[in-house]
């Protein structure tokens, strides 16, 4: 207190101060030191929170950083030029495999003997037949023609174009043989080797072969599953934080019931997973891995946290408001949902997001009900098979080929993507609907 | 109180969705569905992939649930509510069959797809070195005898155990006691080397309590517990020169340029070695499949036939791309035929 009085009386010592006692005290050798102090402490403090700020930023630039180092490849695929030419008898007997070598063989006319050939083989991805297959039957007419394609190359051409190989290592140590590297360089050489956008990355559903995997499953999957969560959590979250802070009496049970629901938002995500084994999976024999299951079981997890930012952000509305509506002949539920409720909105869409943005995010309960899985069609349904972003990315990381880890940092700066786009849905909303009395 | 009935009714909802839908699920299912190791996985999903590619079928879910968990949910009965296809990286138990036939799968046929070899695998940065079973064990046994008894494991250094070893830090880096490799890791090296030294067997005669004894690796941080994830010890490894992994061959297969692997016995591992049974540390793996799914989920019969197939467990079959080391051609043609006609496994 008497350092209060001291701060204020220094900030006016330029006018001249009318009593002795107190201007000899001010200008006095411990007065001084303990303002030095003061101030020197208030420096420290206001360093160590710049060198907080600091720390945690250089924390997120070096991991974004690494990430986006090791993931900016993956957006880009190397492909490989062909002349191929549509016999129509092989097109018929859907030998495009053939198709493919023939011309890529045609590009290399001194390689004669089957060893040969056989490296000039795994030049290209073993899903390759299949992208011209699909072209062939979207547009039948190609059959007699020849056409220039571009195909995608294996994925281990693809890392060599993108310099993951080292050259320098003897063969037999490099895990890429040199007949490969020199067929791939002279296909470099002649332009019909190049790196284009990675369009397979965001439509294909997984693969083991990387250069044909893709996240469009696991983002279908994540898109069901959240489906569900919100279709689930987000009208229960609502109503039971309406009624537990509107209507609901204080008494024992709501009590409890608060202190439950509390409890809930901080039990580990994996325990909802055992409960949606047991639940869903053995009691109502629902198919394992289906995202409604999913849904079911992330909605549960959401709903603690939806139902307390709910009821802090009804919390929030002035009892004037509901006093005023009352007063003015409402009753309690029109008081609850023409004014309180639209008042309380961006609290609760704030709380529903970053709910769902954790739903998002989550594998831990996945596990237990299948969803961490190999899956390969995309899913159309809330019963057919999927997985989602996170597992996605935790099984690519699991892979043994090299192309797979910057396909992994690749999903990660999506996701990563998926969850700005969310929070910044979120502090839009919140502005727009945000009101000041 | 009608101010309640909105919150009602949407929670009312919520139930209702779930227990209107749950009568819909007891129905058939068209899509093969796997479990299983870890270690199989990388196979198993390969040949789905290839399978589904096909056209005629969906592609089959395989998940990754560990062999001994795997096998569990395998057992758990017949019908589309349980899985077709078990895969292991060790031969089904005498406790696990009978845990079948008490759920009623009575049948199922054992294939053999063909061997991992685990790696004991250091940085290309380190010295080439040569070790044992025997080598192994004394290193990472939580105690070993010293002139007839059992002490705690005193050596530090991998020179302590043999001075023609370099001297540095014992430092191995594997898998945690829930992983396939760890069981497999345990049985072909730890027991193997302690069961050729004739000292543990003088200083526990007691042979449950032996085998306790031979398979309790050390805790005081020379064995680095590396968590399932394989790509993570090959990442360490790379930052530490004197550190030792154990992990698949697939994952050595892959990562040729930055690491190198330890003789065993003087055996190097190469799928050579290990088809010919010379490499110690190698396993063979399994499917199971159930017979009484055959003809019921569509597409089994020609999942296993796919992979059976030469095109894919044979010399040049892509799942030896992936890092499956063959049978011989002899044994895979049995393989085909156990497949071909769903011999059920006696046990």
């Amino acid at each position: 207190m008497t350092d209060l009085v001291e701060q204020d009386a220094a900030a006016v010592t330029p006018s001249p101060a009318p009593s002795t006692a107190p201007k000899s005290r001010l200008r006095s050798e411990a007065f001084a030191r303990r303002l030095r102090a003061r101030h020197a402490a208030e420096r420290r403090f206001r360093l160590a929170g710049a060198a907080a700020v600091a720390l945690a930023a250089l924390i997120l630039v070096l991991l974004l950083g690494s990430i986006v180092a090791k993931g900016a490849s993956a957006f880009l695929e190397a492909r490989i030029r062909l002349e191929v030419t549509l016999d129509p008898a092989e097109v018929a007997d859907r030998n495009y495999t053939a198709l493919l070598r023939r011309a890529l063989y045609a590009q290399f006319p001194q390689v004669t003997d089957r060893a040969g050939k056989r490296v000039l083989n795994d030049l290209l991805s073993s899903g390759a037949p299949y992208e011209l297959e699909a072209m062939v039957a979207k547009n039948p007419a190609l059959a007699g023609t020849t056409q220039t394609i571009w195909v995608r190359a294996d994925d281990q051409i693809d890392q060599l174009v993108k310099g993951a190989y080292r050259r320098d290592l003897p063969e037999s140590e490099r895990g890429l043989g040199d007949a490969k590297i020199a067929a791939a360089d002279a296909l470099l050489a002649s332009g019909a080797l190049a790196q284009g956008f990675n369009t397979t990355l965001f439509t294909a559903g997984d693969s083991r072969e990387p250069e044909q995997a893709g996240i469009g499953g696991a983002i279908a999957g994540s898109l069901l599953t959240l489906l569900v969560t919100m279709a689930l959590s987000v009208p229960t979250g609502i109503a039971a934080a309406v009624y537990l802070e509107e209507f609901a009496a204080r008494n024992r049970w709501t009590d409890l019931i608060e202190v439950n629901i509390n409890n809930l938002a901080a039990v580990p995500s994996i325990i909802f997973g055992l409960l949606g084994l047991a639940v869903f999976l053995g009691f109502f024999g629902m198919p394992r891995s289906a995202p409604l299951v999913g849904g079911l079981v992330m909605a549960l997890m959401t709903l603690p946290v939806i139902i307390i930012a709910s009821r802090v952000a009804l919390k929030a509305v002035p009892p004037s408001i509901r006093e005023a509506a009352l007063g003015i002949g409402a009753s309690p539920l029109q008081t609850v949902l023409h004014h309180v409720l639209p008042l309380a909105m961006p609290g609760i869409l704030t709380g529903t997001i970053i709910g769902m943005a954790r739903a998002l995010g989550e594998t831990a309960p996945l596990l237990m009900i299948g969803m961490v899985a190999f899956i390969v069609d995309i899913p159309h349904g809330l019963t057919d098979s999927a997985t989602v972003l996170p597992v996605q990315i935790y099984m690519w990381a699991d892979s043994p080929e090299r192309a797979f880890t910057e396909r992994t940092s690749a999903a990660i700066l999506i996701l990563l993507g998926v969850l700005i786009l969310l929070n910044g849905v979120a502090v839009i909303l919140r502005k727009i609907f945000e009101r000041r009395w | 109180m009608t101010t309640r009935t909105p919150v009602v009714a949407a929670s009312a909802l919520g139930m209702a969705l779930s227990l209107v839908a749950a009568p819909a699920f007891a129905q058939s299912r068209d899509q093969i569905r796997a479990v299983g190791s870890s270690t199989v996985f990388p196979f198993t999903t390969a040949v789905a992939e290839a399978f589904g590619k096909t056209g005629k079928f969906k592609t089959p879910v395989v998940e990754s649930t560990g062999t001994g968990g795997g096998l569990k949910l395998f057992c758990a009965g017949v019908g589309p509510a349980h899985p077709d296809i078990a895969n292991a990286s060790r031969r089904i138990k005498k406790s696990e069959v009978d845990q079948c036939a008490a759920n009623g799968v009575t049948t199922m046929t054992e294939l053999k797809i063909g061997y991992d070899g685990i790696a004991l695998a250091s940085s290309r940065k380190a010295a080439p070195v040569s070790l044992s079973t025997v080598l192994l064990w004394k290193a990472l046994a939580k105690e070993v005898p010293v002139n007839g008894v059992l002490v705690a494991n005193p050596y530090k250094l991998w020179s302590d155990i043999d001075p023609s070893l370099p001297r540095t830090a014992i430092e191995v880096l594997g898998p945690p006691p829930t992983s396939g490799t760890r069981d497999t890791f345990n049985e072909l090296a730890m027991l193997e080397g302690c069961r050729k030294l004739a000292e543990v067997a003088k200083a526990v005669p007691n042979e449950k309590a032996r085998e306790r004894t031979c398979m309790t690796i050390r805790e005081d941080g020379a064995y680095v517990e590396a968590g399932e994830n394989d790509n993570l010890i090959v990442q360490k490894l790379t930052a530490n020169p004197n550190a030792f992994g154990v992990f698949g061959y697939s994952y050595l297969d892959q990562n040729r340029d930055s690491l190198q692997s330890a003789k065993m016995d003087g055996v190097e591992l190469t799928a050579e070695t290990v088809a010919a049974g010379k490499y110690e540390l190698a396993r063979p793996l399994y499917i199971y499949v159930k017979n009484a799914h055959a003809g019921v989920i569509p597409g089994i019969r020609e999942f296993i036939g796919e992979y059976t197939s030469e095109r894919a467990m044979g010399d040049d079959g892509y799942l030896v791309d992936k890092g499956l080391i063959p049978e011989p051609k002899a044994l895979r043609e049995a393989a085909r035929i156990l497949a071909v006609n769903l011999t059920p496994l006696q046990f």
